[in-house]
């Protein structure tokens, strides 16, 4: 019998303490140990960013985490996003604009919106496709969801709605900004 | 995944016991993005995961002018973006951290462990090599300091020993007049892996516009990532101009050893290895005029 | 209730309202196939060949079935054996011996991934080391990889039993299929043509890939019946299938639709739902098996990649007079292609007296193809709208011109069937032409424009639907078309026009197998047609039936009820107070009981589906790679319901062409090993590498259809790769015949031009 490990973690604001495997991934742990099934398994290689939760401020793919990496953590999870019945702008823009067909990259993208919104409230076109790329869909050819996040970073601005939990950080937007302008890759 | 134990030391010193103690059977963990892939995948069966990103010294970054940079083996690729001083003296190192998957790779994955990976097509071990970088390791018989051009010796291997722990990067302090960059072709605009990679670091009398120095590598077009060093030396004491560019980008494209495979023909890489020399010296020659208004 | 219209004579249908399953899908509770768990479940995995091809000598399950948890391993010899016979299976048949062997393979194993056994454990992980301990012993053959291998004299053969009618019953062959689709006399026709262009194409065998990986959980009681929870695009399709291939009647089995996470045709079939059912048959347990992306690719149904040849000819006043084309599509491991859809496309859009078209379907050591948005219609149109493109340039007629001179309309002869009824083509290509886009110059160096366009049949099938009318005046809508991409939202529309209610007191609800007729895949782009014309018929049934309680209220008889704007009131005279359907609801128990309204329909008058794209591309002349500037589709969508959803299928089937176009490709090693096995290496677009979409929506009613819907799903993802290989023709002067037209392939193209010029220019010097 493989020996499991207690880990304690803070997650959707809960101190939350669990067993698990140490080859378990923090997805395995979300969906299998938790029942937080909200976090989808699409590749379990990075490559399409369905599995996407916020540790520490920062947008990673929980399939590439392992559980016991989780330890002394703070980590959101889409089943966090929203405050209570009251949903995040991201989560009303997603749905006014159509941004999801099948739905099973939605909570990626929505966690990866969040990461960046919390870091750069006022994001460019090109910012957006770039903190989104590494999420992948294939129902909506991307169009919808762009234009959902850069409407939910307006109605962030304009006061008009609030992203609750926003923990603004350093700035990595500048950073990608200079990055985006400067690094050109080959076109 | 078959059963693994996980440890995750606080000092060098537990973690190199560790991984002594273990061998062949342990394999450090940074980031993870390769390594919890090769783990599920079966490509690395390690009985232990050494998890080294609780240690000081290998979640550092320490510049100075003086002193140069320490880049801790651990650093995630975001933490090395956002860091002022990389992105103002190591522009290329920086944006090859940049490229490195996707936002939330980067989050995680470290340069260091790229490194370790011993891919011949991560993109920050040609950045590395174009700064000459150093990488100083520690080990159950002490430290040592290889140059990382030295540090893959093949596919997936690396210089270091059973019980081996990579602790830093050490790069000089940028010389006057002088800066680097990297590119890379992929056929997508994010998330691919390199099909070429091209790192390359200048230094130039702003006088005459003369190299003084210059250092070329080349990703993703042979087993291990190459210095392309006569395509370097061609450079130095030369006009920067289109010729001296055209020889050094014939040189670097004699020096690759491209395969055909799902990524790109032979044929098309070395022509890209031209395109990306040129490309890049272009860039880094730019900044290093630049450079002076630092 | 507010007496408006949309201005198109409609309440509900062309707005935009969020869709009921929304909420759900942005907080994580929608739960899909991966997501179930239920006591007791186990975890199952599957063995699968690291061959192409081999014979299977021996399994030895010992080992592996002696590991701490595993509690039960199966092989083929677990599953009945079936013989050859063909089974309907949503929208194409299925032979039965071919699927199950699929399912596990028998004796063979025909391509790399193709499963051979599986096991069930209590935990995924030691499933997955359990796999380790199975020994096969496999005897390997030549891998046969492409048609043109397969088709070649002597050539290794897949399937010892294959026959086709032409070689009769004696000769064994890879070629399952030989279609001839024959009109006029070609042969005359090029005697008349002053240009002909005559082209060999390749394009690469792509995949789906929906971003949910295939999932079942298998739940087998003792009493016999079956449960299966799963991510199908058809809950009666798993239903039929897995009774088949299990032997269990279909009557004792029921599937539950989960959630989807895209199909695009890739989950008409089955895979792991059988042995869901068959490890919880021996295990006594639950079993849940979900795919990795690995064997997702390896092992589900890409489609087809092709080998095409189209000699097109023309007048030089443009007017199509011939058209020759030869088509050889890979089936995968088993029979059937969709190359019977390919020939039927290829030149359909056009109005062209002679015709002859040969098309091939051909096993190759691939896993067996499955459906893709416009199945084989794309590889077609590959073709002819590049032969098309260039015969319009030696003509010196602008490419859109030169489609409205030759565009198929109402009573165009169809390749195969009754002329063309009532069809929007002229529309889109109008459409684009008055675009802003068409009208706005594109400069700079090293950019092109191409247009191209796209016809697929769409179809009608079988659909069921209940209308239910609550207590308090909402509405419930079962049907039993799992829902994809929004199409629950169009079918609570539907009800919600009919009955004028508000779209919020509609619940639309996709049932399991047990809980409502009949009904075909959601697929062929039909549900929003065949399913939403069910709905559409159980409104108007539980309408009448409301009709006739008011009357019974009244008094008076039921065609002296008139319904209108969302209020019952007498067609004549006053005295009574008109009531609204929330009004009459509760009423409902004392005037005869509960309404359900119910309907079914086996669709028929289905419409085709047009498209046409323009796009903008800059080409690095360096590198070859290629940036997609601007992209406009112009479609013709019947009638759209939801506009949003239908933008949506519109925009996400461009965006499926343009990775087609430009990076998806399977690629196999000459083992037949294939070596791009995850999305890092098979390169699907992100959103860096889209612009934004640009939509133009045409609407010309299908005809027979009481809202006048046309599917709207699979045609435009057929136009994009013409159209990029056409503007990239504009940007660098080198015409691309292959997909995808990945930068080693267009740098070379574009390396072998300028060496050709240069040869040129030193000559003329």
């Amino acid at each position: 019998m493989v020996k499991k490990v207690i880990v304690e973690a803070t997650i959707n604001g809960d101190p939350v303490e669990l067993l698990c495997e140490p080859r378990q991934s923090l997805l395995e742990v979300l969906r299998d140990e938790l029942d937080m099934t909200g976090s989808k398994e699409g590749c379990l290689t990075g490559d399409c960013g369905a599995c996407t939760v916020i540790v520490d401020g920062r947008a990673v793919c929980s399939c590439l985490m392992l559980g016991v990496e989780a330890a002394g953590t703070t980590i959101t999870t889409i089943e966090g996003l929203a405050d209570g019945a009251n949903l995040h702008v991201l989560q009303q823009k997603f749905l006014e604009h159509a941004g999801l067909q099948c739905g099973i990259c939605t909570p990626g993208f929505l966690m990866s919106a969040k990461a960046l919104l919390d870091h750069n409230p006022k994001p460019t076109e090109p910012e957006i496709r770039y903190a989104l790329a590494g999420n992948l869909c294939r129902c909506t050819g991307y169009d919808k969801i762009v234009k959902a996040v850069v409407d939910a970073a307006q109605t962030m601005l304009t006061g008009a709605g609030s992203g609750h939990g926003t923990v603004p950080r350093q700035s990595p937007s500048e950073a990608t900004s200079a990055m985006l302008g400067k690094g050109e890759e080959v076109k | 995944m078959h059963a693994i134990t996980y440890e995750s030391p606080k000092t060098i010193a537990d973690a190199v016991k560790l991984l002594a103690a273990h061998g062949e059977k342990a394999r450090p963990l940074s980031g993870g993005t390769d390594l919890i892939i090769q783990l599920r995948a079966g490509t690395r069966r390690p009985e232990y995961v050494v998890d080294v990103k609780s240690i000081p010294e290998l979640s550092r970054i320490s510049f100075s002018l003086q002193h140069g940079l320490h880049l801790g083996a651990a650093v995630s690729c975001i933490e090395i973006y956002e860091n002022a001083d990389m992105r103002h003296y190591y522009p290329g190192l920086t944006e090859a951290a940049h490229l490195i998957g996707s936002l939330q790779i980067q989050s995680r994955a470290s340069v260091g462990g790229n490194l370790c990976n011993g891919s011949p097509a991560g993109d920050s071990t040609p950045a590395l090599i174009a700064l000459g970088a150093k990488a100083r390791l520690v080990g159950p018989k002490g430290e040592r300091v290889v140059p990382v051009e030295t540090f893959i010796t093949g596919p997936a291997r690396t210089v270091l020993q059973p019980g081996e722990l990579l602790i830093e990067l050490l790069i000089d302090a940028p010389a006057p007049h002088s800066s680097d960059a990297y590119l890379r072709f992929i056929p997508r605009n994010e998330m691919d892996i390199a099909v070429v990679g091209v790192g390359g670091s200048i230094t130039l009398d702003l006088d005459d516009d003369r190299v003084v120095d210059a250092r070329i590598a080349l990703g993703a077009v042979g087993p291990t990532p190459i210095f392309a060093a006569e395509a370097s030396k061609s450079l130095i004491g030369k006009k920067f101009d289109a010729a001296a560019l055209d020889n050094a980008a014939r040189l670097a494209t004699s020096v690759a050893t491209p395969i055909d495979d799902m990524r790109g023909t032979a044929e098309f890489r070395r022509h890209i290895v031209g395109v990306l020399t040129r490309r890049v010296l272009t860039t880094a020659a730019e900044r290093a005029r630049q450079s002076e208004q630092r | 209730m507010a007496a408006t219209t949309n201005g198109n004579g409609y309440r509900v249908i062309g707005t935009r309202p969020v869709r009921h399953d929304g909420v759900d899908k942005v907080t994580g509770r929608a739960k899909y196939g991966a997501d179930y768990t239920f006591p007791g479940m186990l975890f199952g995995k599957v063995l699968r060949s690291p061959h192409a091809h081999a014979l299977i000598k021996s399994i030895k399950t010992d080992k592996a079935a002696a590991l701490a948890g595993v509690k039960a391993v199966v092989t083929s010899a677990d599953l009945p054996e079936l013989a050859d016979k063909m089974e309907a299976a949503g929208e194409q048949a299925i032979n039965l011996a071919h699927l199950s062997g699929n399912i596990l393979a028998r004796g063979k194993v025909l391509y790399d991934g193709h499963p051979v056994a599986a096991v069930a454990a209590t935990s995924p992980h030691i499933a997955d080391e359990a796999l380790r301990l199975i020994e096969v012993e496999y005897e390997t053959l030549p891998p046969v990889l492409s048609v043109e291998d397969a088709m070649k004299p002597g050539a290794t053969i897949l399937l010892p039993a294959l026959r086709n009618k032409e070689d009769g019953p004696d000769k064994q062959t890879n070629v399952a299929a030989h279609m001839q689709f024959k009109r006029g006399d070609v042969a005359e026709g090029f005697k008349s043509a002053d240009f002909i262009v005559e082209r060999e194409f390749h394009t690469a065998m792509v995949h789906q890939g929906y971003i949910e990986p295939h999932n079942a959980v298998g739940i087998y009681s003792a009493d016999g019946h079956a449960t299966i929870y799963c991510s199908t695009q058809g809950t009666f399709v798993v239903r039929s299938l897995c009774s088949a291939v299990l032997g269990i009647p279909e009557g004792k089995i029921k599937v539950v639709p989960a959630e989807i996470g895209g199909g695009f045709g890739g989950k008409t079939t089955v895979y792991l739902e059988p042995l869901s059912v068959l490890l919880s048959k021996k295990t006594g347990h639950p079993v849940k098996l979900v795919m990795t992306r690995g064997e997702v690719l390896r092992a589900t149904g890409p489609t087809s990649g092709s080998t095409i040849r189209a000699k097109i000819g023309a007048t030089k006043d443009g007017k199509l007079v011939a058209a020759e084309c030869w088509l050889a599509y890979e089936a995968g491991a088993f029979p059937g292609s969709p190359v019977g859809a390919g020939a039927m496309t290829i030149v359909s859009p056009y109005n062209i007296p002679n015709i002859l078209i040969d098309a091939y379907d051909v096993v190759v050591n691939r896993p067996k193809t499955a459906a893709y948005r416009a199945p084989g219609a794309t590889n077609a149109a590959m073709a002819s709208e590049t032969v098309i493109d260039e015969l319009a340039e030696k003509c010196g007629i602008d490419p859109i011109e030169f489609r409205l001179k030759n565009a198929s309309a109402e009573g165009t002869p169809q390749t195969v069937g009754p002329p063309f009824k009532r069809i929007g083509f002229v529309e889109t290509l109008d459409a684009i032409k008055n675009s802003e886009h068409y009208k706005s110059k594109l400069t700079g160096p090293n950019r092109g424009r191409g247009v191209a366009s796209g016809f697929w049949f769409n179809v009608g099938l079988q659909s069921s639907a209940t209308v239910n009318i609550h207590t308090d005046g909402t509405v419930s809508v079962v049907t039993g078309s799992v829902d994809i991409g929004g199409t629950r939202a169009s079918q609570a529309m539907i009800a919600a026009e009919v009955l004028g209610a508000d779209i919020n007191d509609v619940r639309p609800i996709v049932a399991d197998t047990d809980s409502i007729g009949h009904t075909d895949v959601t697929g062929g782009s039909r549900t929003a047609f065949a399913t939403g014309w069910a709905v559409y018929d159980a409104a108007q049934d539980a309408l009448r039936q409301l009709k006739e309680r008011v009357a019974k209220t009244w008094e008076k008889k039921p065609e002296d009820v008139a319904f209108v704007d969302g209020r019952f009131s007498p067609v004549s005279g006053n005295g009574v107070k008109p009531m609204t359907l929330k009004e009459l609801a509760p009423r409902l128990a004392r005037t005869g009981g509960p309404i359900i309204g119910r309907a079914t329909v086996n669709a028929r008058g289905v419409g085709p589906a047009f498209a046409t794209t323009l796009v903008d591309v800059e080409v690095d002349p360096d590198t070859g790679k290629v940036k997609i500037l601007r992209v406009t589709v112009a479609q013709d969508v019947g009638k759209a319901i939801h506009p949003a959803y239908v933008e949506g299928q519109m925009q996400g089937g461009t965006a499926q062409g343009i990775g087609w176009a430009l990076n998806e490709e399977y690629f196999y090693d000459d083992k037949g090993i294939l070596r791009n096995t995850g999305l890092l290496d098979y390169r699907m677009p992100t959103c860096l590498d889209l612009p934004e979409m640009e939509t133009i929506m045409v609407e010309v009613p299908t005809p027979g259809h009481p809202l006048g819907i046309r599917g709207v799903g699979e045609v435009p993802i057929v136009p994009p790769p013409a159209a990029v290989a056409n503007a990239i023709y504009k940007a660098t002067g080198v015409r691309m015949f292959e997909l995808p037209m990945a930068p080693p392939r267009l740098m070379k193209q574009i390396l072998k031009k300028r060496a050709a010029g240069e040869t040129q220019a030193a000559a003329a010097d």
